[in-house]
């Protein structure tokens, strides 16, 4: 006789990029977690709202306390908290920590919230050891690793070994992989002409792979990069690695006209 | 006390705006740093690195070095001075930029000179050493190649290891035609070797006659009270040897307990700079001439700047006193990479020049300069010696914010986007309003080619529009 065990209370941080702007990535990340089965309850919060990145990265520490706050309170039930972007889970990870004093006692809270958390492919390729997402996409594509999930979560391999279950998928590594693409949140619209010549670079390495996907894992990044690459005439698709994952491919990728 | 800019040291810009206006304009700049960057500094550096496996493993040691150093700054700059004084050479304390060019205006003018030969040097730049030597009657020569073409452009440097990497061989063999006149016009400058040639040539004889050399340190050993100095043309141990006078201007945090320690240092440094094993030439000098040496001057003289540096160190701007000034950050950085140095507005430029600056200028004049940055990380995951540029950065964009830099439109964006955060009920309401509303615009376009409120974002790129719904308003719906 098997033990029961409780599953694991998955708690999904949306992000605020992906609420307002391409809820089908918060979608297929359901749609990924549900493939693992009994194992996961996996919930979705109403409480949740923005990680406060935009406050912490303006210098206004006030603002990003009171946001993590927030997001402290309302994942403080979860086993783990999924989040579908290296750069709100890096600054959970990474800085909701620095936000608290040592004898603070949120700063206790904050630590146990970045134990809990994941990025998302990360969750799904180390954490649940998924080798089988069911996606299949006949074409070639590209990625772009982002940097505070490279850099802040290591991650690199995660994304490439999920994207090989993907049935006919062929992937063309990019020129210069992680060299940023020149978003930086509110830096593209604080300097957006200088914003605008670094993910001009990008786009060229992008256009050279020749590829049919750009793929990526932080809305941010792909929404910059979709848009230059449709300034640049280029008629490369975008999509986040959830919804490849996910089997969205269908649906019209990030910039895409409905009708073409 | 404060350093304001130095006379005859203004910025070549106040704004960053503007400069990196300017830099993205400049067709053959963008060409040249699309070109040099890349395939070279970045990849030579990899190259190096994959040469010798410690590398990481030096970069540790280099970090726990400095670190150890700052705890004990005091105990090994006086066992330098005590150190160097029995070597004969003499230490000078220089508090401030003003105070360290008093210190050698003085040397020069008791060594009766009238031209200096001056080897490359950061500190001599950060305290416009020349300007204000050509102000008191002594001119001053950079024997640096690059130091040189910035010198007779009247230009700032615009990267720290390669003062003229913004000029291609033309620009810089059309400014050796117009400041060497008494060569023919016509002559083929088109080879960098014949121009190698020629600064060669015209600078040979000013090391002759100079009466003081002036180079920088890259580091002080305090066992030995040796300066030493690493340059690839040769022209540091020209410098130091020829003139009777000898003076190393340095800065407090370049000392190091011991020989053994400089090497550890000088086995990062190259790799990481140029890609090189090693620079070409490395100099040391323990104080002046001795009975029986052939050459070397008669009197030698290091001056010690502060300049705000022990501030630093009592501040959370602490870890940037580990700099090697190997210029690895500056040749990783995006913005670096499309806007050149001369955008900063001071003489150190990119991620080092963004923490340094605000220090040396103030927050008044460089406020934009923290914020210029995409926190990418890259420059702290090539620093030799762990460098947490990108906290550091953000610590002065605390400071910023606290001191009511920035625009008010940001900061009322922030407070209002923080207040509606923290209500989610409300925020949601809000926001999905907001949403429809854009995509109610957006019809079936999958982005705007322009959108009032993000002019500056949709100038060089189209702006993806929302897909529909929030995710909230969707999921509580049942969608799945």
């Amino acid at each position: 006789m098997t033990e029961k065990t409780s599953p694991l209370r998955v708690g999904l941080f949306v992000t605020c990029l992906v609420d307002l702007m391409r809820p089908s990535v918060g979608f297929g990340a359901l749609h990924l977690l549900a493939r693992i089965g009994p194992s996961l309850d996996v919930l979705v919060p109403d409480q949740q709202t923005c990680c406060g990145q935009p406050a912490y990265n303006s210098g206004d520490l006030v603002s990003a306390r009171t946001l993590a706050q927030n997001v402290i309170e309302t994942f403080e039930g979860f086993d783990r908290v999924v989040v579908p972007s290296g750069s709100c889970a890096g600054m959970i990870v990474k800085h909701y920590p620095n936000l608290f004093a040592i004898e603070d006692p949120w700063r206790a809270r904050a630590d146990s919230l970045a134990q809990r958390t994941w990025e998302l492919t990360s969750f799904l390729a180390e954490h649940l050891d998924l080798n089988d997402t069911g996606a299949a996409f006949a074409g070639t594509a590209t990625y772009h690793d982002s940097c505070a999930g490279l850099r802040e979560l290591g991650v690199k391999h995660q994304p490439r070994r999920l994207l090989a279950t993907v049935e006919g998928l062929t992937l063309n590594e990019l020129a210069d992989s992680e060299s940023c693409c020149g978003f930086g949140g509110l830096f593209s619209l604080k300097y957006p002409d200088v914003s605008g010549a670094i993910v001009d670079q990008k786009a060229q390495a992008v256009e050279n792979t020749n590829s049919d996907l750009l793929v990526g894992g932080d809305l941010g990044c792909l929404m910059n990069v979709a848009g230059k690459l449709k300034r640049r005439g280029s008629k490369m698709r975008v999509f986040h690695i959830a919804e490849v994952l996910a089997n969205l491919t269908d649906a019209c990728g990030i910039g895409e006209d409905q009708d073409a | 006390m404060s350093n304001p800019i130095p006379p005859g040291h203004e910025p070549q810009c106040h704004d960053f705006q503007a400069g990196a206006k300017k830099a993205l304009d400049n067709k053959v700049l963008q060409a040249l740093l699309e070109r040099t960057l890349k395939s070279g500094f970045q990849q030579r550096r990899l190259n190096a690195k994959a040469r010798l496996p410690e590398y990481d493993q030096l970069r540790d040691q280099a970090r726990d070095l400095k670190n150890h150093v700052l705890d004990n700054l005091d105990v090994y700059l006086e066992r330098f001075e005590a150190q160097l004084t029995k070597a004969g050479g003499h230490v000078h304390w220089a508090k401030d930029a003003a105070h360290a060019r008093e210190i050698i205006l003085k040397i020069c003018q008791d060594a009766g000179a009238k031209t200096v030969s001056k080897g490359k040097s950061m500190i001599g730049e950060e305290i416009a050493l020349n300007d204000f030597l050509d102000a008191n009657g002594v001119v001053p020569i950079e024997t640096d190649l690059g130091e040189y073409i910035i010198q007779l452009r009247h230009e700032l440097p615009s990267h720290i290891i390669a003062p003229a990497f913004h000029l291609s061989k033309e620009q810089v063999g059309e400014t050796f035609k117009e400041h060497h006149t008494h060569l023919d016009q016509d002559r083929d400058l088109s080879e960098p070797s014949v121009l190698l040639g020629e600064a060669r040539a015209e600078l040979r004889d000013k090391f002759l006659r100079a009466d003081v050399g002036i180079t920088g340190a890259n580091i002080l050993i305090a066992e030995t009270g040796t300066a030493m100095i690493v340059t690839n043309e040769g022209n540091g141990d020209l410098t130091q040897s020829l003139p009777p006078v000898h003076i190393a201007l340095t800065s407090i945090e370049k000392v190091v307990p011991t020989l053994e320690d400089a090497t550890l240092i000088l086995r990062l440094l190259a790799r990481t700079a140029t890609g090189q094993e090693q620079t070409v030439y490395n100099t040391f000098f323990t104080g002046p001439k001795r009975q029986g040496d052939l050459d070397g001057p008669e009197a030698f003289h290091v001056v010690l700047l502060d300049n705000g540096r022990t501030d630093l160190l009592g501040s959370e701007f602490r870890d940037v006193l580990r700099c090697i000034r190997c210029g690895a950050c500056i040749n990783h950085c995006p913005v670096y990479a499309v806007t050149s140095g001369h955008a900063y507005g001071w003489v150190y430029p990119g991620p080092i020049g963004a923490v340094l600056s605000p220090h040396f200028v103030g927050l008044d004049e460089a406020h934009l300069l923290p914020s210029a940055s995409t926190l990418c990380g890259r420059c702290e995951e090539v620093c030799p010696v762990h460098i947490p540029l990108p906290d550091l950065l953000r610590h002065w964009r605390t400071r910023g914010f606290a001191a009511k830099k920035g625009g008010k439109m940001q900061r009322l964006g922030l407070a209002l986007w923080a207040q509606l955060a923290r209500r989610p009920g409300l925020y949601h309401a809000v926001m999905a309003l907001g949403v429809n509303g854009l995509k109610l615009m957006g019809g079936k376009r999958g982005a705007f080619k322009s959108l009032l409120g993000a002019g500056g974002w949709t100038k060089t790129r189209d702006l993806p529009t929302p897909q529909g719904g929030t995710f909230q308003a969707r999921y509580r719906k049942g969608e799945r």
